[in-house]
């Protein structure tokens, strides 16, 4: 009964490094010396490097450093420039946006200027970073799904930190910096809106979060279990079809009475991932602008469960017109 | 019969862990096996119950139906079946029928030569409901703090519990399971782009090979997993994500039972700040 499940890799035989598809004109020089780390072999490839910075990359290399710093002095400013303090307490740091008095209007640095400019340089590096996804792509004559993914989780972050807070006209609507800070914000939000429970995108954007964890145990474990077959070639087996292939579909044909291909399930996995951060975002987007209160929503539509009555009934104390 | 072009040379008998070739055979493209009788029997069963429950029950409303388990103070004991009984039957149904998918996965896997992979991997899925619905509530002595099954009331459920220990996102267990969640869709996202990306290039170009792959990888992050090394690691994260889910709800109740944001004490009053 014990097999081999190839589960790490065994032996590793070392061959020269691979310097990577050739680069088209233009472009630069890819940096670093790329070396072998053997622990890494037990999982995966073992090389590290060389890694292409380019102008995009560079550019949003420094502008996210940038505000990665800007959050970090902040923080160490507000333990009055402890560093102890500052590890001590950095689960519960935090670079806040401007107060609510502030609408949309552009506040102190002090007052959350410093917010602003770290959110708007963190933007900046990730759009550029997106750019640098897109051009990759292109360089080496490939598609260019891997952009168009990860402009799903910009959308996301752009909602919470800046289209909500425009549609709601105050700042002090997006998340602040910080650990603990930021799920402040969430529970705050979830609460002050009527449990986000009740927000339907956001139940659809969990359906497709744990479903992509099951898309994912699904999907590593049947390659995994074929790999006997050479299944993990998946491209070979996309364009010409072998027996890891056939057996991984009818693994789950006989499983559950139907099966993806190849290449399919990467699109199954693409979009369950992609729709995660789309319909949350539509969600949070929605959240006090269109829709103030969840649960009030989910009973005028009928979808609030009743329970029986296992607490003597207690009138609310706001109702009760007290001074 | 719905078979693929290529199915039948490997409809092929054996592989069975129980009773031989008795139920050796298919309907459609199902496989059957005994876990498969036995899979449709607690199925039917369950699904049953759960139709019961929701006859008896005041709503046919489908968001609205709930079968809740016993009240705390049935304790461990059988309840009545209008008073979470049924509920009791439909968990052992769901374990039953859960446990036989999973056999019958081993079973279909012996058939194609496959590795155990899946079936262990469904396995730790099982464990997080088993943790949920039987350890939980054992541990703390009582059905009733298992969670009721209805697609708005398990919501609130999560939602009660939660708010029970003041701010459920301060437990750590929950931090590194959220964390382990969305670093599994991203993980599965990057993966699925990527194989597409290859397969479908830009117009007018031929297929890519995973040579491309891992020069895209390598050129954007510094480094590449790997075509193998990818599949291992999305296992990984995806069944460390639900061992941490099920930590984060195991730990609440039976072992801590205080406002998770207070548990970060211990860290705020170590010695070495001093």
């Amino acid at each position: 009964m014990a097999e081999y499940q190839n589960l790490f890799t065994q032996v590793q035989p070392t061959g020269p490094v691979s310097e990577g598809v050739p680069l088209p004109k233009g472009d630069w020089e890819r940096t670093g010396v790329p070396f072998f780390l053997h622990l890494l072999g037990r999982l995966g490839n073992a090389q590290i490097g060389p890694v292409y910075l380019g102008g995009l990359g560079v550019a949003s290399l420094i502008a996210g450093t940038l505000s990665f710093n800007i959050i970090g002095f902040n923080m160490l400013a507000s333990v009055d420039w402890n560093p102890i303090q500052m590890v001590r307490q950095i689960f519960w740091l935090a670079l806040d946006p401007p107060a609510p008095s502030y609408g949309l209007h552009l506040p102190p640095l002090g007052d959350g200027g410093w917010w602003m400019l770290a959110g708007f340089l963190l933007t900046i590096s990730l759009l550029l970073w997106w750019a640098r996804t897109y051009r990759r792509a292109r360089q080496l004559g490939m598609g260019t799904h891997v952009a168009w993914a990860f402009a799903a989780a910009i959308w996301l972050f752009l909602v919470c930190g800046f289209f909500r807070p425009v549609l709601m006209g105050s700042w002090a609507e997006a998340v602040p910096f910080g650990i603990f800070p930021h799920l402040d914000w969430v529970a705050a939000l979830s609460l002050r809106h009527g449990n986000f429970f009740y927000n339907p995108f956001h139940a659809l954007s969990i359906v497709f979060l744990y479903g992509s964890v099951l898309l994912f145990a699904m999907h590593g474990a049947t390659i995994l279990a074929v790999t006997r077959f050479g299944g993990e070639r998946e491209i070979e087996q996309i364009v010409d079809r072998g027996t890891a292939s056939e057996r991984a579909a009818l693994f789950w044909r006989w499983t559950m009475g139907f099966n993806a291909t190849m290449e399919s399930i990467h699109r199954w996995a693409w979009w369950f991932a992609v729709l995660c951060p789309l319909v949350g975002g539509l969600g949070v987007l929605l959240t006090g602008t269109v829709v103030d209160n969840w649960y009030l929503w989910s009973m005028k539509h009928g979808v609030v469960p009743s329970y029986p009555e296992v607490y003597p009934v207690v009138v609310d104390p706001a109702l009760m017109g007290g001074k | 019969m719905a078979m693929l072009s290529f199915e039948r040379k490997y409809r092929i008998r054996g592989g069975t862990l129980v009773t031989g070739d008795l139920f050796d055979f298919w309907i459609g493209p199902f496989y059957v096996g005994f876990f498969g009788i036995s899979g449709a029997f607690f199925t039917v069963l369950g699904t049953v119950m759960i139709l019961y429950g929701a006859a008896i029950g005041p709503t046919w409303n489908l968001w609205q139906i709930s079968i809740a388990p016993p009240d705390v103070s049935y304790g461990l004991r059988f309840a009545p079946i209008r008073e979470g009984g049924l509920w009791q039957i439909i968990t052992v149904c769901a374990l039953g029928s859960f446990v036989s998918w999973a056999l019958r996965e081993v079973e279909i896997c012996r058939k194609l030569g496959m590795g155990y992979h899946v079936p262990v991997a469904f396995g730790f899925a099982i464990g997080a409901y088993f943790t949920l619905e039987v350890v939980r509530p054992v541990l703390m002595g009582a059905w009733g703090h298992a969670f009721p099954y209805g697609i708005y009331s398990h919501l609130d459920w999560v939602s009660n519990v939660a708010y029970q220990y003041l701010h459920f996102h301060y437990n750590p267990w929950h931090c590194i399971a959220a964390s382990l969640f969305f670093a599994t869709t991203l993980a599965l996202s990057l993966h699925g782009a990527l194989v597409l990306s290859a397969t479908n290039p830009k117009r007018g170009e031929e297929v890519k090979t995973p040579e491309h792959e891992d020069t895209f990888f390598r050129d954007f992050i510094g480094y590449s997993v790997g075509t193998l090394g990818i599949h291992r690691l999305g296992l990984f994260l995806a069944l460390s994500s639900v061992v941490f889910a099920g930590l984060c709800i195991v730990v609440s109740g039976p072992f801590w039972t205080r406002s998770w944001p207070e548990w970060w004490g211990w860290w705020l009053n170590m010695p070495i700040w001093r």
